[in-house]
This record gives structure tokens, sequence and C-alpha cells, in this order.
């Protein structure tokens, strides 16, 4: 640290802001192979051990009077059930297990990200690319063999003047295969953009004299970071719904 | 001078696209994807088969037990005012059962005083006639002996006056001085 420290006083800032994200092999080794256990796959057990304890251990008693393992199960389940009955309808409601797994593992894998050291795998685009990839898929057929070719009709905008709509159909289109990828990089890019912006500033508390602001700062980022953990995982769900409720009911 | 600052720009950008963007690094995506895979599937089958049926059903228990708790609330509620309408339906029964009694008990003892005072005034009144013919009686036995004593009285005045009193006459003479 105390070189770093020179170095960043001396040759221009180094900072390794990135180095967290940096994926590894758990059990030593240089090569990556499609099944090495990395960090990464370490902090996705992780994240399963965080659900199955919050899901299925805090509920094991079953109790009509829960206790608060059980509160905060109900809490969410309750809270991603609603969401997915109020934004895409009764007929959703089948898909709730589908969407309920997204939000667990987004929300947890955001907060244990968050522990000092460890590694947040929804900071990588491999994985969300992967989420929103999945969520698209699953809409696009969904809604094909739902509606069959009336889900065109999504891109048809039957209240727009006639000469207008097949403008509008070619921007729909296009904000259509949007969709994954801002699905993607919104939660990639707000879960990375805030850790490394901690790092950044973790690094100027090497600098003595501007080591209270940073770690103000730090603290600071930290409280936000929380918030931005939940708030990327709700928002990743609700635009989830808001998708499925395209693919069920594509009428404008 | 210039060289070297863009030299030492060039090292430094170098230097931080070495390691780059870790997350552009596709080289070890099939990896991530690999195993992110297979944790959605673990999470997915958790939920689906152990997790969510179990807290629904614990939900649809709740819902239920509450339901069933205000039905039981309202039964018991409906009981304590029926309850209390057959308390009050008693206490009216036992009003008029209570005036009942009375006006019957007084019925009663306005039966016996009027028999008692009848028994009395019976009594009175045969005892009043008994006390008026003893008087009659005894007025009418002062009679008789006034007349045996006008009767030996009036012998006696003419025996001695010197004359032959003949005691019929005489017993006759004053009956009729008395009925005069």
């Amino acid at each position: 640290m105390a070189s770093e420290a020179h170095g960043a006083e001396e040759g221009g800032l180094v900072f390794h802001p990135m180095d967290q994200f940096i994926i590894k092999p758990l059990f030593g080794g240089d090569t990556i192979h499609w099944y090495t256990p990395t960090n990464a796959t370490l902090w996705m057990a992780l994240a399963v051990v965080a659900v199955v304890a919050m899901m299925v251990f805090g509920t094991r008693r079953r109790a009509v009077i829960p206790s608060r393992s059980q509160s905060i199960g109900e809490l969410a389940y309750g809270f991603i059930y609603k969401m997915v009955e109020d934004v895409a309808g009764k007929d959703a409601v089948k898909f709730f297990p589908y969407i309920m797994t997204l939000f667990m593992f987004i929300v947890f894998a955001n907060f244990l990200g968050l522990i000092p050291m460890s590694f947040t795998t929804t900071s990588h685009f491999a994985v969300t690319v992967v989420l929103a990839l999945l969520v698209f898929l699953t809409v696009t057929i969904v809604g094909f063999v739902k509606n069959g070719a009336g889900f065109l009709g999504l891109f048809w905008v039957s209240s727009a003047p006639l000469a207008l709509r097949p403008i509008l159909a070619v921007i729909e289109l296009i904000s259509y295969f949007v969709r994954p990828v801002s699905h993607s990089i919104r939660l990639a890019g707000n879960v990375m953009a805030g850790h490394a912006v901690i790092k950044v500033f973790a690094g100027f508390a090497a600098i003595a004299v501007v080591s209270p602001v940073s770690v103000v700062a730090i603290t600071a980022m930290y409280g936000l970071e929380v918030l931005v953990a939940f708030i990327q995982a709700y928002v990743f769900t609700i635009l989830t719904c808001v998708y499925l409720k395209d693919a069920l009911h594509p009428s404008h | 001078m210039a060289t070297t600052t863009t030299d030492a720009a060039s090292h430094a950008a170098d230097a931080a696209s070495a390691p780059g963007m870790p997350q552009l690094d596709f080289t070890n995506w099939g990896n991530q994807i690999f195993w992110l895979l297979i944790t959605l599937v673990v999470i997915y089958f958790v939920l689906s088969r152990i997790a969510l049926p179990r807290i629904a059903a614990v939900l649809a228990e709740r819902q239920g037990t509450i339901t069933n708790d205000i039905a039981a609330a309202e039964e018991l509620k409906a009981k304590a005012v029926e309850a209390e309408e057959a308390y009050n339906q008693a206490l009216a029964d036992a009003r008029v059962e209570a005036q009942r009694i009375i006006a019957e008990a007084k019925a009663e003892i306005q039966a016996e005083l009027d028999d008692a005072t009848a028994k009395a005034d019976a009594e009175i009144s045969a005892k009043a006639a008994e006390s008026e013919k003893a008087i009659a009686e005894i007025r009418a036995g002062a009679l008789e002996s006034i007349q045996e004593v006008a009767d030996a009285t009036a012998n006696e005045v003419v025996a001695a006056l010197g004359g032959k009193a003949d005691a019929d006459a005489v017993t006759k003479a004053v009956a009729d001085r008395m009925k005069g």
C-alpha cells in the first residue's frame, strides 16, 4: 500500500480499480477451461448458499406466526409475486419461479459483492448478458407461442397515423432488439462502476492528506452501492416483468 | 520531452489495458456462462421445488387461519348478542312473573281479608242478636216479677185493711192496672 502511495504521488496515479474483476482459477493454475472452478464460481456458489439459507433454511419451520428469517423469505416472495402479478398480469404468475430465480440470484450476487475482498459476479457482462438473453429469448418465444403472428402487432402501433406506422415499426423493432443490450449493460455497468469508484477512492486513501476525505467518500459510496445493489436487482426484475407483459398482451 | 510524455502516456495506457476490463476478456466467458447456468438451474430447482411451494402453503395457511379466526370471532359475537337478548328476555319474563306473583298475593290477601271481615261481621251480628234476646228475656222476667210483687203487696194491703182478699180478684185487678 505504501509503495502504491509512493507511486501515486510520483509517477501519475497508478490505480488498479479493475483488478477486483479479474477472474482467477480457485485452485491455482493459469488456464481457465470452461469447467475450471474460479472465484466467480465460488461467489455464484455462495449466492446459491445464501438463497438456500434464506428461502429454505429460513422457512424450515413453516410457522403460521413467522420467525424473523421466515418473515424475510415471505417478504421476498410477496414482493416479487406482487410485482409479477401487478406488472405482467395474472397469467404471468406461472413465470413467477423463473423471475424469482433471476431476482434472488442478482440481489444476492450484488450484496455478496459488497463484502470487502469479495468478487461481484454481476459485474461481468458474461453473466448479465446471459441473464438478459434468457429473458429476451423467453419473452420472444412466449410471445410467438401465445399470440402467433399477432405478436408482431407489438411493432405495429395501431394508434398512430398510418403514414407514421412503418417508421414507428422500425423504431420499435430496433428498441426491441436493444432491450437485452440495455438490460444487461445497465446491471453490470452500475455494479462495476460503483465498485471501481470505491477502489479509486481507496487508492487516494493512501495519500495521508486526503485520506479522511477518501474514507468519508468510500463510506458514502458504499451506502450508495448498497442502494444500487438492491435497486438494480429490482430494476432488472421489473423490466423482465414489463417485457413479459408485452409478450402476453402485445397490444399497445 | 514530447516523446517521453507520449511514451509515458502510451506506457500508462498499456499498463491500464494490460488488465484492461476483465469483463471484456472473452476467453473466460465460457467458463462464467457454464457456472452461471448451473447456478441458475440450482436456484430455480431449489425455489420451484422447495422454497416457493412451502412459502405459498404457509401464506395460504395463514390466510385460512385469519379467515377462520375472523369467522369464529363473528360467531362468538353473534352468540354474545344472543346471550344478551336471552338475558334481557329472562329479565323481562322475571319482571312479569314478579308482577303476577305480587298481584296474586295481593288478591289472595284481599280475599282472606274479605273472608275474615265477613266472618267477623257475622259473628258480631250473631252476638248482637243473642244479646238482644237475653235483654228481652230479662225484661220479660222483670215484668213478671213486678206483677208477682204487686200481687203479693195488694193481697197484704187488702188483708191489712181488714178485708178478706179474694186472691183471683186481686190478681185480675192488678193485671188490669198494670196493663193500663
